[in-house]
């Protein structure tokens, strides 16, 4: 009988392991289970170009169903995996079946984090993390509307500037007392804090959401003690890894599913890949990403290893945000710094933040300047030493930098 | 329905209708053309969709935005005519567009 390798989750990690897994040479059979009903999609646009609706659903899926069928994979969509057994090599599944695997890849992603305070269930309480979430949501971006956002991170900021393109009242909810606090260096976070309040966004930091009020549907949200006025809101607090699957069958989690550098479990015939792990980073240290870059990077070493290709996976994490005309991306990651140099004017609306570690580059936050971005991010790989003074230099172009 | 013609860095020919609206990028990834990655599914983030567009098409391209004018300029094997593809619009006046892919998009 022909090797199968079961997939659990059918997302971006899930895709790209279907896809290297095929042009790689694996001959057996492939199964994908999923919980949507949708075939792998990309979630970015969802909270951007989807939401505004400039993108329409049919756009956002990363393979037409042809690869699915010239891959030979099967998909199994709108059912989860309840349990593993590891003995007998089976997942089991929501709607009875049981699959036997001889390799299974753990591709869950991560889910919302719930806030939970009173009122949080009421009707007109939005998380968004599928294609469902903003079909729900969508509808109540009309002019007037009152929206409160919970939590300045990506999600929060990138909903807020399409609500408020679109004549939406917004009210941004930050219990620390910056934006985007966990994900970037403060530099960063002031500027586009400026941003949003010129574009007529509230922020109030500092101010954690202690309560949701109304009888049946949201009418106001209790925060920093007041009472703030609310149609709708859209909560954004982060995610938590779907990591149960395996937790509860022993394998070690520690905030994800802990892997190795090439995404093999404890368990040899387990690999896991994207959101849903933890594995040590070019840094040295344990790190869960949550990002298109690690779902696919992983992905790709998941299925080598699988097939017995094993490549260590060490690029460097991506990532990137739109809010209005702006383009934030960000390679490295800024934690890893210990000194911040800052190369144009944030006024500008073009400038970067590189984040030097013992003086080598470790990190790039780049605000519509691609360039920056593209050479820190090689700078980044190389693991190269740049004086300071130089990379603050902007009449050195960056192709010179070095 | 435009039709657009990609030709592989091996000289493989895909000829496909792409609906109008779409990105020449878009076109190859729904028809399973290879050569054309898109990590970042279109957002002018990672210049992974790297084309060379045919001498003719020139001037009917729309113009480059900052951005992908210096996305492009860290790309590999740069010519003149490299476009990133995901920043192409299919318009009618494309019909019969021709992109030929680099080697790697890496």
């Amino acid at each position: 009988m022909s090797e199968r390798i079961v997939i659990i989750g059918a997302g971006q990690a899930g895709a790209q392991a279907v896809a290297t897994l095929r042009a790689e040479g694996f001959a057996g059979s492939i199964v994908m289970v999923g919980d949507e009903l949708f075939a792998p999609y990309q979630r970015p646009p969802l909270s951007k170009a989807y939401l505004s609706g400039a993108l329409e659903r049919e756009r956002l899926f990363l393979k037409p169903d042809a690869f699915y069928a010239e891959a030979k994979c099967e998909l199994i969509l709108g059912v989860s995996a309840k349990s593993i057994d590891r003995t007998k090599k089976t997942v089991s599944l929501s709607d009875g079946r049981v699959l036997a695997y001889d390799k299974l890849l753990i591709a869950t992603g991560s889910r919302v984090r719930r806030i939970p305070v009173p009122g949080a269930d009421l009707k007109g309480i939005h998380y968004l993390r599928g294609i469902a979430d903003v079909d729900a949501l969508r509808p109540g971006f009309e002019k007037g509307a009152r929206l409160a956002v919970v939590g300045g991170g990506y999600i929060g900021l990138e909903v807020a500037a399409v609500a408020v393109k679109r004549g939406v009242d917004v009210t941004v909810f930050e219990s620390l007392d910056r934006v985007m606090a966990r994900a970037v260096s403060p530099q960063i976070s002031a500027f586009y804090e400026d941003v949003h309040r010129a574009a007529g966004v509230r922020l109030l930091m500092n101010t954690t959401v202690e309560a949701f009020e109304g009888t049946d549907k949201l009418t106001a949200v209790r925060a920093g003690g007041a009472t703030h006025t609310a149609d709708i809101a859209l909560v954004g607090i982060g995610v938590v890894p779907n990591e149960e699957l395996v937790k509860d069958m022993g394998l070690t989690c520690t905030d994800g599913i802990v892997v190795n550098q090439f995404a093999e479990t404890e368990d040899p015939a387990i690999f896991a890949a994207g959101d849903c792990t933890r594995h040590i980073g070019r840094e040295g240290d344990p790190i869960r990403l949550e990002s298109v870059q690690n779902a696919i990077d992983q992905a790709k070493h998941a299925a080598l290893a699988m097939v017995g290709k094993h490549t260590p996976y060490g690029e460097v994490p991506w990532f990137w945000s739109d809010q209005y005309d702006l383009k934030l991306q960000i390679a490295g990651l800024a934690k890893h710094g210990d000194k911040i140099v800052v190369r144009g004017a944030p006024a500008s609306r073009k400038f970067a933040a590189f984040h030097l570690r013992a003086g080598r580059v470790a990190a790039v936050e780049a605000v519509n300047a691609a360039p920056e971005y593209i050479v820190g991010r090689k700078l980044i790989a190389d693991r190269a030493h740049v004086p300071p003074e130089r990379l603050a230099d902007t009449t050195i172009p960056m192709k010179n930098i070095v | 329905m435009p039709k657009i013609k990609y030709i592989e860095h091996n000289g493989k020919e895909h000829e496909v209708d792409v609906p109008a609206g779409w990105s020449v990028m878009e076109g190859a990834v729904k028809n399973l053309i290879p050569g054309i990655d898109a990590d970042c599914g279109g957002a002018c983030a990672c210049a992974t969709c790297h084309v060379y567009v045919d001498p003719a098409w020139t001037d009917k391209m729309p113009p480059k935005q900052d951005m992908e004018e210096t996305m492009l300029d860290f790309a590999q094997e740069l010519e003149p005519t490299s476009r990133l593809s995901c920043q192409i619009k299919v318009t009618p006046e494309l019909e019969g567009l021709v992109v030929r892919m680099p080697k790697s998009q890496h």
